[in-house]
């Protein structure tokens, strides 16, 4: 391979400012962080009711969740963010259009957060149903048989231990969201993957910046999967579900 | 305390209850036995709304438990009802099993349900179990522990839904013992068991049921002596033959 090395690359000025490559990429780790974390606490929130609403008796209830569900699990995530940055202002009221396309602020952050988020709460939403679902029907009975209403049932008898259930999904899930954040580059976001196709045109060490990305990825992932470890050993409940490792 | 007239409910083409008519009155004690199958478990489930009927009324306490318009959360409050499978909220140690509705349903304070919690722990002999979780209990004081649940909420009948089946023989004693001072107590009680002893012991009455219907509903003796019917007289020569 006949390749100029320069591990000091990150510490050298870029050609424009007087920035170093470093600041480019903590900016942009600082960005996919702040998307990251706004589009799982979104997803997070939504997917639970959503999942919950699958779960219901309720035939209505069911079909509404259902159609969320599939509206973001069959487009792809590139082009459900052209979509909500490029698409959906135009068929906002006029006076929202405008102000979403000249006003708003953090513009690209805010469609992106919003896109990821319910993109990822689709997929959480089917797992929290499957984890509703795997639960004996006589908990639901019991909880119901107290006097509990069925939101109640969920909230304090259903959804406490489906949630625990589905803890191992929901970890790839929330790995995924700081993977997938980085399909924001493509409307602005000047998230890590944004920053370092910056890098590369700029310094032309290719190699050094994608090395560099990978490992802040896989950090931001790594550290995800050892934060929901420690909430499922934290969660584990005596004689619940069994340790399996 | 709980009239059943003339109900009846399909699963699409199937009847599982054809024109069932019975009734408990307050203090009394009605047992509810026949062949599986027979639509015992969901009538009993009907009293309290868990299960909807087709056809009929039922009401508890002189509320109509499948008009619409009932507040059945709240009737549901008033009635107890003890699983075949105990099924205590296994995130929950026992004492949190016990408040739980107390504090969400019946507005006491978090205080207050502790405190009941622990007298009726203390009743059904589990006193020093409160702060476990139900994975960590045996089926019998599980069971026990799902009739401390029921009685916190200090209902007016109690349904019980075949609460010794999934118990191991010689745990079912130990349920049947708190079920029968209860019973003498004068708890009004709905009970779909098998077990024929509690029966005679403190049964007023016991209902026969078979293909959904009920086939004979009469006082504990005559039904233990005389039965009737063919089926009632077969039912009863298969479980007690051992």
């Amino acid at each position: 391979m006949n390749y100029h090395w320069n591990w000091s690359i990150f510490l050298e000025q870029v050609k424009s400012g007087d920035e170093t490559y470093l600041d480019w990429l903590l900016t942009g780790l600082g960005w996919t962080l702040a998307l990251s974390l706004t589009a799982w606490a979104l997803a997070l929130t939504i997917g639970i009711v959503v999942g919950a609403l699958r779960s219901t008796p309720s035939r209505l209830l069911v079909a509404i969740g259902n159609a969320w569900v599939e509206l973001f699990r069959n487009i792809p995530l590139l082009v459900q963010m052209f979509l909500w940055f490029f698409v959906v202002p135009e068929f906002l009221p006029r006076d929202w259009s405008l102000w979403v396309k000249q006003e708003m602020p953090a513009k690209e952050f805010v469609t992106a957060a919003l896109c990821l988020g319910f993109f990822t709460s689709a997929r959480i939403a089917e797992q929290v149903r499957a984890g509703v679902g795997s639960l004996p029907r006589g908990q639901r009975d019991a909880a119901l048989a107290l006097g509990l209403t069925l939101p109640q049932a969920y909230r304090q008898v259903l959804l406490p231990q489906a949630l625990r259930i589905v803890i191992p999904p929901l970890t790839s899930e929330f790995m995924n969201v700081f993977k997938n954040s980085s399909v924001a580059f493509a409307i602005g976001v000047l998230e890590l993957t944004f920053q370092a196709r910056q890098m590369q045109e700029d310094s032309e060490q290719g190699i050094e910046t994608y090395l560099a990305v990978t490992l802040l990825y896989f950090i931001c992932a790594f550290s995800a999967n050892r934060g929901m470890a420690w909430i499922e050993a934290r969660s584990r409940v005596p004689g619940l579900i069994a340790r399996t490792n | 305390m709980i009239e059943i007239r003339n109900v009846s409910k399909w699963y699409g083409q199937t009847q599982v209850l054809a024109n069932a008519s019975t009734h408990v009155a307050k203090g009394e004690v009605v047992v509810v036995c026949g062949p599986s199958g027979s639509g015992k478990s969901t009538l009993i489930k009907c009293v309290n709304g868990l299960e909807p009927f087709t056809e009929g009324t039922i009401t508890v306490d002189g509320v109509s438990v499948g008009d619409p318009k009932t507040d059945l959360p709240r009737l549901r409050a008033r009635v107890g009802m003890v699983f075949q499978h105990f099924e205590l909220f296994p995130h929950m140690s026992v004492e949190q099993n016990l408040a739980l509705a107390q504090v969400k349903v019946l507005g006491r304070s978090k205080e207050e349900a502790l405190a009941r919690g622990a007298v009726l722990l203390d009743r059904v002999g589990l006193r020093d179990h409160a702060t476990k979780f139900p994975g960590q209990l045996s089926g019998g004081q599980q069971q026990r522990v799902a009739i401390a649940r029921a009685l916190a909420m200090d209902p007016i009948c109690l349904l019980f839904d075949e609460p010794t089946s999934a118990l191991d023989p010689e745990m079912i004693g130990e349920v049947l013992d708190v079920m029968v001072e209860l019973a003498q107590e004068g708890m009004t009680m709905m009970c779909v068991t098998h077990e024929m002893g509690f029966a005679r012991k403190v049964a007023r009455r016991v209902v026969f049921m078979d293909h959904g219907e009920i086939v004979e509903d009469a006082p504990t003796g005559a039904f233990f002596d005389a039965p009737a019917s063919e089926r009632a007289k077969t039912f009863l020569s298969r479980i007690l033959r051992h």
